[in-house]
């Protein structure tokens, strides 16, 4: 809309179109079921109908029969093959639990691959999946991580791990306090579910010895090496591609069964095999997320202080470990002290399997869950206690001078340190912006005239930029054209154009002129792809410092052919000027590059090209942070919840394009409303999923969005990276669920009526008064 | 989610529409395709043989006779929600029409398939209850006709012998004057409804009511009429506190339970929605306050 | 028995002669049949709107409905909106508003915003709403794809 002449160099900050649009828009996406290879087959897999059972036996004649099937695998055909393992984690023991690429013995969730088909087109092979039969005999089902665990295999039970974190006297604290609070709370089964169903297509290309893997997303190099380690392969020899993606939301790009499976069948069967998930099967086979049962006590002062937080938790991963391990469990327990003053925590986190789809991130994994529960206790704290939860959370909040404050905790193997944050000063701003006085005075109005009517806020830390390092290499060759190579990954948030922006900057060039490169395991050799709102810090941060070094060895390139010295000389509309004379263009950036090739004189003894690839390490994680306010009415005669109004305040250290940061914010709590009132992921008692249609799982519409306003704060900048910035993309998920269940409570008028997420309107009108 | 196979015939006439079905095993009926898609991409049914009805001739289009307007099974939930006839005179009709689904699933839809689909949540099966619809229907031995109180026999299954198809719905046109809302709650915009309630009313000149329909949708496995709450009504002055009462009566009904829906949380819609509706009805009866 | 019919699809404005089951799904021989993969699918039961395409003009989910069905008609998919460089003005408008971020639902929104537009250049917020509302996007939150189409409706009325 606004975008500036970009070849000033002024675009970072600025809402610049992006530069990866073009194509979409026209239809001329390449998504993963958009590839397609000469000879193609196409893999089918035959899930389980059960939900915890022995395999007797799987009868596939019927199947193979079929004119046009392949062939058809069960275990016995991939029992070389180990199991799809997790990354590093400081947890010990969740190897046995580690998911098999095809049932081996027993199947442990409705969904889980027994056999895949292999047949000359896609219709086919549904037509022989149906004809495999398996035989299972059933066992009894385990639905709920609060029951005691049970056998997981012999020798093993259904807890893997118990997730511990401490720091202060926890008992001193409550034997000393003035009072108590306890809650029960929970948080249901909800996921990702992007638009796009996952897909993998492999193709094994014997001229150049080189295995292919397309429709990949997130974490590429990670999976290349896995990949290449358990089908026994060389690393150089596996190439992961990402074209376009739709949607990760955290649960795409991981290493799921079907992925190895395609590359083992193209290594077999020597022709492409292509495998596209349908709706039905995402439902019950891509991660799940977000279920956790609460217990938490607070012992506070007689001002609502907290003193000390004693949590324990459990976490229902699903019947096997996935790629991310005790990922959610770790983060839950680290980030649910948010963003406030606190002396002693203690928490247990029961890591438990069951026998429902395996879980593993979701957008704000672990921080959408705690500060559901700990927004919730505070909202308990001041009830208890009597004042305006407001004023409560004012009471405790981090002040800015207790920044950086290093909270005594871990996560993600990293010391959690507060980098930097005026938690006040924001949800001042919020509550101005919201105009919450005058709010709280029109509720009160409408109360009056009969409706039901509350406002609510959930106030959150989030976490961003994980290291430990990313990479990116900028080249610009000798037409001008500038290339960045980054080992990033895109799942649709506008990673190009951030980074092209950032490049842009520096060089003084046309952000539009950058091409970007991403998720390519061919053209770099290492990368960490994009989660964890860790690309806009990490590759945004290697992208700053290679465009500097790029302009460095330009102007040192061109200062003797320009008589002067290189300090003299700096950058401007994508040519070398003086500093004294900007106006002149003296060189172009083509031109230095040309001065640049391996013939050149100038490039005697040194490396020739253009040519700079710098690395951004970091140990410790930045903390962007915010305010959820949310105004709801509940309809009385049907218990319907329609949130009105919301606003989120998300401040970030830097926005480098405002109008994607507030894309992100709107879609985050578009799925957080989701998570709040809608998508839950139900079962029977018997184990068989009941959400496995968008009838069933229902995510919102825009019908049901409330009027949306965005803060975008800078006030924070991050002292962690040379530009300032803190991921935005999960801030705002993160505190819709207590925001909303603030905001029911108080047109309830009940506080601590809602305990539970989703939040149906049967539940809430039944809590209506009669 | 791809169909299973089967043979396809596109059947030119109603004839060989009758005798297609008639001669041929395990064939299902091919209308607008909104609900019998989704359960072939599903694998819910194998049907053998799939009979197209998109290419009769003349099961579409809708004529109006004096008093009865005949909408042809085959005329899309979209003409029908357009046609101005509708649009003006039958308002309860527009209502639900509006509430099916979305443009494109309106766009392709069918009357007369989804009042054989028979879903009881369904706006189309309880407006025509309400609405006091005839259904046409032809088979090996000509023409008959099932007032559509009588053409649902149980849940999802319509008064129609294997060798039968609807080709019309033929609608008594309400009197003028009349108030009609048509209400429903569903999780989400679009959705099909939890509970519907169809409202129809007329008042003698002196401001008594004459007649009250009520029909409840999604409550049981076919539309229920609230007739004890239209004979509450039936004669009487028409206060909030009269709708209240009548409302109340939607507590005692038999609804239906699921693993998602409670009955009492049905009954308690049910209630809701008949309230809101005679409210909305009344409030649209000419000269209304 | 698989049956193969020849049929004819009029892709934006180009015939397209293709052999299909009966069974095959138009959204598949779009894709697969005429090459024209900016049509996305993402549930295949007709919820998300993600296939959404113009037949004869009206929008329809493309994934219910067979390509047998389609023979002889007159189909429009996202590759026929712009006019060869120049951008249709719901996709300049699309990528003016960041209307979009994976791009998946992109294709379904814009034939469902050019299908309601064309059918009424006058068509009020609410209906306008009301319709945009029978597509899924899980990334955008809305909020922008309504902005666009808003955008455009005022131009028109204008």
């Amino acid at each position: 809309m606004n975008a500036l002449p970009p070849a000033k160099g002024q675009v970072i900050g600025h809402s610049v179109t992006r530069l990866e649009d073009g194509p979409l828009v026209r239809g001329q996406g390449r998504f993963a079921a958009d590839v397609n290879f000469p000879r193609q087959i196409f893999m089918r897999v035959v899930r389980a109908q059960i939900a915890h059972g022995h395999l007797i036996a799987i009868n596939t004649e019927a199947a193979r029969a079929l004119p046009g099937v392949i062939a058809v695998w069960t275990h016995a055909d991939v029992a070389s093959i180990p199991p799809i393992p997790f990354r590093a984690t400081r947890l010990q023991g969740l190897e046995p639990y580690c998911q098999p690429i095809l049932a081996a013995g027993r199947v442990r969730y409705a969904g889980e691959p027994v056999a895949v088909v292999f047949a000359e087109n896609p219709y086919l092979a549904e037509d022989a999946a149906d004809l495999v039969l398996a035989e299972i005999e059933e066992l009894p089902v385990l639905l709920d991580a609060r029951l005691p665990p049970a056998e997981f295999a012999p020798g093993t039970s259904t807890e893997p791990a118990i997730v511990r974190k401490q720091f202060g006297d926890v008992d001193a604290a409550f034997a000393t306090a003035f009072d108590v609070v306890a809650l029960d709370l929970s948080v249901g089964r909800h996921s990702g579910v992007p638009l796009e169903c996952r897909g993998a297509i492999a193709r094994y290309d014997a001229a150049h010895d080189v295995l292919e893997l397309h429709g990949t997303a997130k974490k590429q190099h990670w999976n290349r090496d896995e990949i290449a380690r358990l089908l026994g392969l060389r690393p150089h020899g596996v190439h992961l591609f990402e074209g376009h993606v739709g949607g990760g939301f955290g649960v795409r790009g991981e290493l799921y069964p079907e992925d190895l499976l395609v590359c083992l069948a193209a290594l077999r069967l020597g022709r492409p095999v292509k495998w596209i998930e349908d709706r039905r099967e995402h439902m019950v086979a891509t991660n799940h997320s977000r279920e956790q049962h609460h217990s938490l006590r607070a012992a506070i002062d007689a001002q609502g202080r907290l003193l000390a937080i004693d949590a324990v938790f459990h976490h229902d991963q699903g019947a096997y470990v996935r790629t991310h391990g005790a990922r959610v469990a770790d983060l839950t327990a680290a980030m649910l002290p948010g963003p406030y003053r606190l002396h002693a925590y203690r928490v247990a986190g029961h890591f438990r399997l069951t026998n429902k789809t395996p879980a593993a991130t979701y957008r704000a994994p672990g921080r959408f869950e705690s500060t559901f529960v700990r927004e919730r206790l505070m909202d308990a704290i001041a009830a208890r206690i009597g004042v305006d939860p407001i004023e409560l959370r004012r009471r405790n909040l981090l002040a800015s001078a207790d920044m950086p404050h290093a909270r005594q905790l871990d996560a993600l193997g990293t010391d959690v340190v507060l980098d930097s944050g005026d938690y006040a000063g924001l949800l001042d701003k919020s509550l101005a912006r919201f105009g919450w006085d005058a709010l709280q005075a029109e509720l009160r109005a409408r109360r009056a005239a009969g409706e039901l009517v509350g406002a609510g806020i959930g106030f959150f830390v989030e976490k961003s930029g994980l290291g430990p390092s990313d990479g990116v290499r900028i080249s610009v060759d000798r037409t001008g054209a500038v290339e960045l190579v980054s080992g990033a990954a895109s799942v649709g948030q506008g990673v190009e154009t951030v980074l092209a922006q950032i490049c842009a900057e520096t060089l003084t060039v046309d952000y539009r002129a950058i091409r970007v490169v991403r998720g390519r395991t061919d053209r770099i050799e290492f990368g960490n792809g994009a989660h964890a709102s860790r690309v806009t810090v990490m590759s945004g941060s290697a992208t700053h410092l290679a465009a500097l070094e790029i302009r460095a060895m330009a102007l040192a390139t061109a200062a003797p052919l320009l008589q002067a010295q290189p300090d003299e000389l700096t950058l401007a509309r994508g040519h070398v000027v003086r500093i004294a004379a900007p106006e002149t263009d003296l060189m172009s950036l083509a031109e230095v590059a040309a001065h640049m090739g391996p013939g050149s004189p100038l490039m005697i003894g040194r490396t020739p090209g253009l040519t700079a690839e710098r690395w951004f390490y970091s140990d410790h994680m930045t903390y962007p942070y915010g305010v959820h306010l949310a105004v709801v009415r509940i309809d009385r005669g049907t218990g319907e919840i329609r949130v009105e109004r919301y606003l989120v305040a998300n401040d970030i250290g830097r926005a480098v394009n405002p109008m994607l940061v507030e894309g992100q914010i709107a879609g985050g709590v578009a799925q957080g409303l989701g998570g709040a009132l809608f998508e839950e992921f139900r079962y029977d008692e018997a184990g068989q999923p009941l959400s496995t249609t968008f009838a069933d799982y229902l995510i919102p519409t825009l019908a049901e969005m409330p009027a949306l306003d965005v803060l975008v704060a800078e006030d924070a900048p991050s002292p962690l990276n040379p530009l300032g910035v803190k991921g935005a993309g999960e801030g705002g998920i993160n505190g819709v669920g207590a925001a909303i269940a603030s905001a029911v409570d108080d047109a309830l008028r009940k506080p601590g009526a809602i305990t539970t997420l989703p939040i149906l309107p049967r539940q809430v009108h039944a809590m209506l008064p009669r | 989610m791809k169909p299973p196979d089967f043979t396809y015939h596109a059947p030119e006439t109603l004839e060989q529409a009758l005798s297609l079905l008639a001669s041929l095993d395990n064939a299902r009926l091919l209308a607008g395709g909104q609900s019998l898609m989704p359960m072939l991409t599903m694998r819910f049914a194998f049907p053998d043989h799939v009979i197209d009805l998109n290419r009769v001739a003349g099961l579409a289009g809708i004529t109006q006779t004096g008093d009865t307007l005949r909408i042809g099974a085959m005329t899309r939930q979209r003409d029908l929600l357009d046609h101005p006839f509708v649009q003006q005179k039958i308002p309860l009709l527009a209502q639900a029409l509006a509430l099916i689904g979305h443009r494109q699933t309106r766009n392709r839809g069918t009357i007369g398939g989804s009042l054989c689909h028979l879903d009881p949540a369904a706006e189309l099966v309880s407006v025509m209850t309400a609405l006091g619809a005839t259904i046409e229907i032809a088979g090996p031995n000509g023409p008959r006709d099932v007032a559509m109180a009588d053409f649902p026999l149980g849940y999802m299954t319509p008064s129609l012998a294997p060798d039968e198809l609807v080709t019309a719905v033929h609608l008594p046109v309400p009197p003028p004057g009349h108030g009609a809302s048509f209400l429903e709650f569903s999780r989400r915009h679009g959705d099909f409804a939890i509970v519907s309630a169809a409202v129809m009313l007329t008042r003698h000149s002196s401001g008594h009511l004459a007649d009250a329909v009520i029909t409840l949708g999604g409550v049981g496995p076919v539309p229920l009429r609230l007739a004890k709450a239209e004979a509450l009504l039936a004669g009487q002055t028409p206060t909030p506190d009269l709708f209240t009462q009548a409302a109340c009566l939607a507590r005692e009904i038999d609804a239906m339970e699921d693993a998602q829906i409670p009955a009492w949380y049905r009954r308690r819609l049910a209630e809701s929605l008949t309230r809101r509706a005679l409210t909305a009805a009344h409030q649209s009866l000419p000269g209304a306050a | 028995m698989t049956q193969h019919h020849s049929i004819t699809l009029h892709l934006n404005g180009t015939a397209h002669a293709v052999s299909v089951e009966p069974r095959h799904t138009l959204v598949d021989v779009i894709r697969e049949g005429c090459g024209a993969t900016g049509t996305h699918t993402g549930c295949e039961h007709g919820v998300c709107g993600s296939c959404t395409v113009l037949l004869d003009g009206e929008p329809i989910r493309a994934c219910l409905m067979f390509a047998i069905q389609a023979d002889g008609r007159q189909i429009r998919t996202v590759e026929g909106l712009a006019h060869g460089t120049i951008l249709h003005r719901l996709q300049q408008a699309f990528i003016d508003h960041h209307a979009l971020q994976c791009g998946y639902c992109t294709p379904g929104f814009l034939m469902l915003a050019a299908g309601l537009l064309e059918a009424d250049p006058n068509i009020s917020d609410d209906a306008l709403q009301d319709g945009l509302s029978a597509n899924l996007c899980r990334c955008t939150g809305y909020v922008n794809i309504l902005r666009a189409v808003r955008a455009v409706a005022a131009e028109l009325r204008a």
